[in-house]
């Protein structure tokens, strides 16, 4: 059944997780993400639901073990912060290219290199531009509670095995690390192996006798086939874009300045909208909560409506290049960010408004 | 005595493994790769598991063993076949699975992956096939190239100030707790392919019966990699590869 809990973010991943369902976790510590192994190994889930937890000995490891997990059909995920989340982007590129469902959580810090432990959000472009090499796309979700990081281990899952593609949650050290109630969803069973042989027909299991074999690759010598294969894919992504955009309005209807922002920053923005509704200024907050796909089309209608948008990021300007391509022009849109795990506070977010947007 | 008194199936001695497809070989002549593919589906036959086992297949000369061997297999990225393994066997317990990797896949790209799995005595089995060279990329120099030997990337031979010495991976493996079966095979003879045979199924019991990794090193030939004939590979390993990488176990845990 339901429950209410006060914890982390990190924690609270871990939990959605084995109540999810999810029959693997593999990961290596690292700043500011180590609770939710550390969570996992605490709860001892294979002695209730039996969830295999395991710490690897590396980010490459972990990745590659959710890939065979991954390939016989079965809910595995993995999570790590920034710099390990570069380790894993070959692993990320396979996956996608063998077209397999699994969960990876980014909690992101400063980069680059190995930058700081602090909060950042610095790997929109990784994310959501590729990372990996090869023409992919990462379904990527943007939460900004605690209670979004458990929801979205379901949503995760659940998209995942709905394309057959791998997602993402792009969190930061802040909504890894802060406190908040959480209501953690039901216990849900693990899938049999006769379920995901029915769901999953292309898991490896072993081939049972009348049946073809599965084999789990990304590798396609005929350019003829491969590029069949990528247009398979991008027919895909054009499906998802369609379909799963996902995005939140705060007080946007008679907004003339708008503030984009995802994750941590929707929060301090959240703030700022109040703070400059205070003041008369009617400014409202569009929060993408899929990061890809994008919310484009809510943009390109906003950009008729409204007199300037600004995207506040922790980064230097990365989100807003996909606000301007939305935006085609039509209105100004500035970005406004921190570095390297310093964050702004909402009268930051005010004043920048006012300077870039309002009164330039 | 007529031809049609002998074909019968009867008199039958010798046939094409029943997991084997007839998908024509990319191997090369004299290749050491075909025969241990060969054994893998008799053992899986033998020991009833084709409808239980899951191969993972690296990146090198054996990355289309699953055009070959009819059974359900991953493909993994380079060196990381004992990672995707370890995760098929703990999430599928009753499974046999095993990774086939060539030397530059386990004991250069792959080495912490490797080391790792058979540390914690993941119940499965490596294949490790020690041709000494990179086979797929065009004869590159190995981890384990001997020295002296040449290769595209050390013309010259294998010099130890510039490249350090062939690694004996097989030999770290056996110091590891978690390793239940070491040993070192090779397919040059028939006795030599029966006596490998016979080790392959021991690791596979191994795995199936959770007694932690087995590692099967099989000192393989690369004919087109070593630019000899298939004849003269075969000598060349006797001569050459064997002193420095002497057959028999190294560890084998009852």
């Amino acid at each position: 059944m339901e429950e209410v809990k006060l914890m982390k973010g990190n924690e609270a991943i871990a939990h959605a997780a084995i109540r999810y369902g999810t029959d693997g976790y593999f990961g290596y510590p690292i700043t500011p993400q180590s609770e939710i192994m550390e969570t996992l190994m605490a709860e001892m889930p294979w002695k209730t639901t039996g969830m295999v937890v395991l710490q690897a000995e590396s980010e490459i490891a972990a990745i590659n073990m959710v890939y065979g997990g991954a390939g016989s059909g079965k809910r595995v995920m993995t999570s790590s912060s920034s710099p390990g989340i570069s380790l894993k982007l070959e692993g990320i590129s396979y996956i996608a290219g063998a077209e397999l469902p699994c969960l990876i959580v980014n909690v992101m810090r400063g980069g680059p290199g190995l930058g700081t432990i602090q909060p950042s959000q610095a790997d929109y472009f990784q994310t959501v531009k590729g990372g990996g090499h090869g023409d992919y796309r990462l379904i990527t979700l943007a939460p900004y509670s605690v209670q979004e990081m458990a929801d979205f281990v379901a949503l995760g899952f659940d998209l995942a095995f709905r394309y057959a593609n791998p997602a993402m949650i792009l969190a930061d050290g802040i909504i890894g690390q802060m406190m908040e109630k959480v209501i953690l969803p039901p216990q849900r069973p693990r899938k049999t192996e006769e379920e995901i042989r029915w769901e999953s027909p292309w898991a490896v299991q072993g081939k049972l006798k009348p049946n073809k074999v599965n084999v789990i690759t990304s590798l396609e010598l005929d350019p003829a086939v491969m590029e069949e294969n990528n247009l398979r894919f991008q027919a895909k992504y054009r499906q998802i874009e369609a379909s799963e955009v996902r995005y939140e309005e705060f007080l946007c209807e008679d907004a003339e300045y708008l503030l984009v922002a995802f994750g941590s920053s929707a929060r301090m923005c959240r703030k700022a909208v109040e703070l400059a509704r205070e003041e008369g200024l009617q400014a409202g907050l569009l929060r993408p909560i899929t990061l890809w796909p994008f919310s484009s089309k809510v943009l390109g209608a906003y950009a008729q409506k409204v007199k300037g948008i600004l995207s506040v990021e922790l980064n230097a300007g990365q989100m807003v290049e996909d606000v301007r391509l939305a935006v085609n022009g039509k209105v100004k849109v500035e970005h406004f960010g921190r570095l390297g795990g310093i964050v702004f506070t909402p009268n930051e977010i005010l004043s920048a408004l006012k300077e870039k947007i309002i009164n330039p | 005595m007529e031809l049609t008194e002998i074909i019968k199936p009867e008199n039958r001695v010798y046939g094409k493994p029943a997991l084997m497809n007839d998908t024509p070989m990319h191997y090369c002549p004299g290749c050491s790769h075909g025969v241990i593919h060969k054994l893998i589906a008799e053992v899986i036959t033998d020991m009833g598991l084709e409808e239980q086992t899951i191969g993972v297949s690296p990146v090198g000369c054996a990355v289309f063993a699953y055009n070959y061997i009819d059974i359900d297999w991953v493909e993994a990225a380079h060196g990381r076949a004992p990672a995707v393994a370890t995760a098929l066997k703990r999430l599928n317990k009753g499974k046999m699975v095993f990774t086939y990797q060539g030397d530059g896949d386990l004991a250069a790209i792959g080495t912490a992956e490797t080391i790792h799995a058979a540390n914690r005595g993941e119940n499965i089995v490596i294949v490790f096939v020690n041709n000494a060279i990179y086979g797929m990329t065009g004869g590159q120099m190995a981890p384990t190239t001997l020295v002296g030997m040449p290769s595209s990337t050390c013309p010259y031979g294998r010099d130890v100030s510039l490249n350090g010495y062939p690694l004996k991976i097989a030999d770290l493996l056996a110091q590891l707790e978690g390793t239940c079966l070491v040993t070192r095979q090779s397919v040059h003879t028939a006795a030599a392919v029966r006596k490998a045979k016979k080790m392959l199924r021991k690791a596979f019991e191994n795995a199936m019966g959770g007694k932690g990794t087995s590692v099967v090193e099989f000192v393989s030939t690369c004919a087109s990699g070593w630019k000899m004939t298939p004849v003269q590979a075969n000598q060349w390993m006797q001569e050459s590869m064997f002193p420095f990488y002497p057959l028999g176990d190294l560890k084998n845990v009852e």
